[in-house]
């Protein structure tokens, strides 16, 4: 049954994140805002960051999109909260290459899972989404601070 | 003689496809047609047997390519009801048969105080060229609202026409809901104070028996490739007293009558608007598209799509409180254009499921984001009949939609 080819694209964890998203709470004191929109389907999300000493410290992601873009930021503000800044923007350069098809370089853990979305080049976008939000938000944050 | 779908669909080979091991239901039609087996064959047979540059060369292969060239032009001539062949431009699709008008028209009957009317369900390309030219010249754009049940607010229309309107440019109809506009209403609002009316006929040349004439409006534009031709052709219908007076869009070869260093004057119509060397083997492909229309016949088409519209609606409308189905909710209101949103899916992840059942639909906003926005939605899923699909095949799409129902499961409905 073709659907089932589906698991390819959507794991089961992809679709957990996507029921069960994971901090979507504004983090308090939040030093670094961005908003990701990706006009073609619609989606629109807002990113926002508590950097303190380099470091991550608290993540919230509000949104509305598909299964892999809300998944894939959900999943991402997993990896990235507790961590050092020069590791967050590591696994940004590593899901990057991902995407492209290449070797990410770093571990990249459950966000293997989104490998899968490679072979349908139209939803990359929708993977990429959270993350070049973050790329937005941080590049502005390296300005000011 | 009643409509035979199943010889029609014999006629286009595309149709046997396989797609992830499914037999291809192609429902995506308001974006582009598929092509039956004489349109190819005509593009494949200029190319074998009578490829030349027109209008110039003194041989055979030359005057052939002219001839069946121009044949074309009398073909979509009669089937739009044009008084004359010298009223059909080709262009490259109904955005560059807007944009001509913009520049060619707008350009030169524009000016700052001046008013546009349009609607809020345009596509993007009768909606962006008027904004460029209300920019340019200090004009304002004036919009017919959106209806609850899809259809445009007639009365506002008459509020918003007066002396200073200069042009009303509205579908016939709208590429995400179906809805068909009264068009002869339209055209009388905007003539009765003096205005000018364009008419976006990307879907509805399409789908309905189109009579430029009786519409009465002054610009018509349309598209090849959503009736069966092949896609680099467009048209543009214009009154002929309209297109003497307007200057040429492009300027290049072929529209010109002579030319010095310094000045050139202008070709005949519509040759005036068609620079450069046009797209022969597509509009010579059109030809038999136009055709192939004619001889199934509009109003066969209309009302065979009719009974799959009314046939699908009531079909989705069985899935329950579930969907959504925007815009009109009868068939003889529209053409067979249905956006839906079901389940809580986004129209991306239900578009990626269909595909896997071989069921080809349209998730985005459609190049209408001013009426996603009245709609409230971000986008939409939007299946599109035309003359070779099935009340079969929508069988097809209704399964497919309960089998990605339950492999989304109750996904959440995120705000």
């Amino acid at each position: 049954m073709p659907l089932e080819q589906l698991d390819e694209l959507y794991r089961e964890i992809i679709l957990d994140h996507y029921k069960s998203p994971r901090n979507r709470a504004v983090p308090a004191e939040a030093n670094v805002k961005a908003e990701g929109k990706n006009p073609l389907c619609g989606d629109e999300i807002t990113l926002e960051v508590r950097v303190e000493d380099g470091v991550v410290r608290d993540v919230g992601l509000q949104g509305k999109g598909c299964s892999i873009s809300l998944s894939s930021g959900s999943m991402m503000t997993e990896a990235i909260k507790g961590k050092p800044l020069a590791e967050a923007t590591a696994l940004l350069a590593g899901f990057k290459e991902l995407m492209r098809g290449h070797e990410p370089g770093v571990e990249l853990g459950d966000l293997e899972a989104l490998g899968g979305v490679r072979k349908f080049p139209v939803r990359v976008k929708c993977a990429l989404l959270a993350w070049t939000t973050l790329e937005q938000g941080l590049k502005g944050h390296n300005k000011v601070g | 003689m009643s409509y035979d779908v199943a010889a029609v669909r014999r006629d286009f080979p595309i149709l046997s496809r396989v797609v992830h091991g499914k037999p291809l239901v192609y429902l995506d039609n308001a974006a582009t047609s598929q092509k039956p087996r004489q349109v190819i064959d005509a593009l494949v047979k200029y190319y074998t047997e009578y490829n030349a540059n027109i209008h110039r060369g003194v041989y055979l292969l030359s005057q052939e390519a002219t001839e069946v060239y121009e044949q074309a032009r009398e073909k979509v001539a009669k089937f739009i009801n044009s008084p004359g062949f010298e009223s059909i431009i080709f262009t490259r699709n109904t955005t560059e048969a807007i944009n001509l008008v913009a520049y060619a028209w707008g350009r030169g009957n524009i000016s700052a105080g001046d008013e546009i009317v349009l609607s809020g369900m345009e596509h993007h390309s009768n909606m962006v060229p008027w904004q460029l030219l209300a920019k340019e010249r200090g004009a304002t754009l004036r919009f017919v609202e959106v209806l609850d049940d899809g259809t445009l607010n007639i009365e506002q229309l008459y509020s918003l026409i007066n002396g200073r309107t200069k042009l009303v440019a509205m579908t016939q109809m709208s590429n995400v809901l179906g809805t068909i506009t009264p068009v002869e209403e339209i055209v009388r609002a905007a003539h009765d104070q003096g205005a000018l009316c364009l008419i976006d006929g990307a879907q509805s040349a399409a789908h309905l028996p189109v009579d430029v004439q009786q519409l009465g409006c002054d610009f018509f534009a349309f598209s090849a490739h959503k009736m069966l031709g092949p896609t680099g052709v467009g048209v543009l219908y214009g009154r002929r007293e309209l297109l003497e007076e307007m200057p040429p869009f492009l300027g290049g070869g072929d529209m010109i009558m002579s030319v010095s260093l310094r000045e050139a004057t202008w070709n005949d119509l519509p040759y005036k608007f068609e620079a450069g060397t046009p797209n022969i083997a597509d509009v010579i492909a059109f030809g038999e598209a136009v055709d192939y229309l004619a001889r199934l016949g509009m109003k066969n088409v209309r009302q065979h799509e009719k009974e799959l519209t009314a046939y699908a609606l009531a079909a989705l409308g069985e899935l329950g409180p579930d969907i959504r189905i925007f815009g009109p909710r009868h068939a003889e209101q529209k053409g067979g254009v249905i956006s839906f949103e079901y389940g809580g899916i986004h129209p991306h992840d239900l578009g990626t499921a269909l595909d896997y059942e071989g069921v080809a639909i349209r998730a985005g906003h459609h190049c209408a984001q001013p009426l996603m926005e009245r709609l409230g939605v971000p986008a939409t899923a939007r299946a599109s009949f035309y003359l070779y699909n099935t009340k079969e095949e929508v069988d097809v799409l209704v399964s497919a939609l309960k089998k990605a129902r339950a492999y989304f499961g109750d996904a959440v409905r995120t705000a």
